[in-house]
């Protein structure tokens, strides 16, 4: 089964973070990636939502916000694909890259379709 | 979690949020500050046990304000706060408090408070030392240390700085739109100023000034999430993070600058040039230029050449022609110069120059590039003088030894002739 792993956490926070606290923890979290790099589909890094733009389609013609979705207190910053045999075992990988990135939260929510290669359909 | 390392990190977060309702609530700027760190001290004490609250800028205005009453009662001799651990347990006051101090309040509050701090009848100076003393909340040492004078001069400037916004009185109420927009392009230029005194620098005040140009770049992503949709402060954001983008690569082993002809792009931060690329996009889809997206136009026409020699000058130059009908500017027509000698010539820059001499007689920039037009035109004599001026010019000594750079290659080509 494979899952994502949705980051979630205060863009305030990450941001305020020097470069090297934040080069501390991508490479924490890079040793983490390798460990388990057989089982690791891609992983994104969102840059802050203020570089996001939404289209809202809930209207015709889609209207064209600037700015995330929704306004959280936590933002989706990132993702991780990982193939796991049971839930508990993709527990444990947020785990691990909890204990080297602490703060915000992880939702592991169970993939329905993926589509590894473009021409795939 | 390990440590409190996490509680520093979202007391920071929040300061500004909680800063500026205490100020709103005190109307004082003193006042204010002194509640917030009694609102951080019993943040320190509460929240390893308690866990952090919901909404932490909320618990820390609560709690701020009370301890501000409570100071107020106990110089009456009245009763007493009740104890920590009592106070930290905030869950039902908090809901209603966050119900009433919403987003949308806070958003004036906060203008209001990064306002206050570039008030017009502070010098820069004060303004930029006021905004990283309250805002920020930097300590005064660390203030003192990026501007390069004592801790007691800088405390001085800001209680100075202090007194006159009490003189000066800025209104409490929530801004009409007209104000508002006067308010935020005022709160903006403040903030390219917080960077420029940080990117202005040597090798040698680097480290001292290098959390300046972080703060700046916090400050514009804090007022770009209160205005999201405002084109000109993406735009001034993507200019931050496109020049931070390159400051690894401005000083080489020996301290001297190099300049951006020279620099190693492969040092260059893609990731903070992603992040300014992508601002600029939004902003320019919004149709509404202003200055601030014609420069980090320009900024990112440098970030996305591969080599100097596939930087776009002619767009560079015509983004220099619209930024002198915004903001006529004696540099901005030096700058559109400079790209106008990379595409049409050193003899048509130079024309394009003379008529500034008076006006930027003492500036260096003007002298450096005037006397490489005239290098490069073969008037080694006259581009001598120009080095020469621009040296005793020189703000800093990385600067006057890159003229000095160019006055030896002069002297070089002299003997090879």
């Amino acid at each position: 089964m494979q899952y994502a792993i949705l980051c979630y956490h205060d863009e305030k926070v990450t941001c305020a973070w020097s470069k090297q606290h934040d080069d501390e923890i991508m490479a924490k979290l890079g040793a983490v990636m390798e460990k388990h790099k057989s089982k690791l589909g891609p992983v994104a890094r969102l840059l802050p939502t203020t570089a996001a733009t939404t289209l809202r389609k809930d209207r015709d013609p889609p209207l064209v916000i600037d700015g995330p979705f929704a306004e959280t207190k936590e933002q989706f910053l990132g993702f991780y694909v990982v193939d796991c045999a049971t839930l508990d075992e993709a527990l444990d990988f947020a785990r691990e890259l909890a204990a080297v990135n602490p703060g915000g939260a992880y939702e592991i929510r169970p993939v329905a379709a993926f589509y590894p290669d473009k021409a795939a359909s | 979690m390990t440590g409190d390392g996490w509680i520093s990190d979202v007391i920071v977060a929040a300061r500004p949020q909680a800063m500026a309702a205490l100020v709103r609530y005190f109307r004082d700027l003193d006042a204010a500050e002194e509640a917030f760190q009694e609102a951080c001290l019993r943040a320190l004490r509460a929240w390893p046990k308690n866990g952090p609250p919901r909404d932490t800028a909320a618990w820390l205005v609560m709690v701020g304000r009370n301890a501000g009453i409570d100071r107020v009662r106990k110089n009456q001799r009245m009763r007493p706060l009740p104890p920590d651990d009592q106070i930290s347990d905030l869950s039902d006051v908090e809901e209603t408090e966050a119900l009433r101090i919403d987003e949308a309040d806070y958003r004036d509050d906060i203008l209001r408070l990064l306002f206050v701090c570039c008030h017009p009848d502070l010098p820069a100076t004060q303004q930029i030392a006021l905004a990283l003393r309250i805002v920020s909340g930097l300590d005064v040492r660390q203030i003192a240390r990026a501007f390069v004078v004592s801790e007691a001069a800088m405390e001085q400037r800001i209680t100075r700085a202090k007194s006159r916004i009490a003189a000066a009185s800025v209104p409490f109420e929530a801004p009409g739109a007209v104000e508002r927009s006067e308010r935020i392009g005022a709160v903006a230029a403040m903030i390219y100023l917080v960077f420029n005194e940080g990117y202005t620098t040597n090798v040698a005040e680097h480290g001292a000034k290098a959390p300046l140009c972080a703060e700046a770049i916090r400050l514009a992503r804090l007022l770009l999430r209160l205005f999201p949709t405002e084109p000109e402060i993406m735009a001034l954001l993507a200019l931050l993070l496109l020049q931070q983008s390159r400051s690894a690569a401005r000083f080489d082993a020996d301290g001297a600058i190099v300049l951006l002809e020279h620099q190693d792009r492969a040092s260059w931060d893609r990731r903070l040039i992603a992040e300014g690329l992508a601002l600029v996009d939004k902003a320019i889809r919004r149709r509404r230029p202003g200055p601030y997206q014609v420069q980090a136009a320009i900024a990112a026409l440098h970030a996305r050449a591969a080599t100097f020699a596939e930087t776009d000058w002619q767009e560079i130059a015509l983004l220099y022609g619209t930024l002198e009908v915004m903001q006529p500017s004696p540099v901005v027509t030096l700058n559109r110069a400079v790209a106008v000698s990379r595409t049409r010539g050193a003899a048509e820059a130079l024309t394009l120059i003379e008529p500034l001499a008076g006006k930027l007689a003492a500036y260096f920039y003007f002298h450096g590039a005037r006397g490489a037009f005239l290098k490069e035109l073969g008037r080694d004599d006259e581009a001598r003088t120009a080095f020469g001026r621009a040296i005793a010019l020189a703000n800093t000594p990385a600067e006057a030894a890159h003229i000095r750079a160019a006055l030896d290659s002069l002297s070089r080509t002299d003997k090879t002739r």
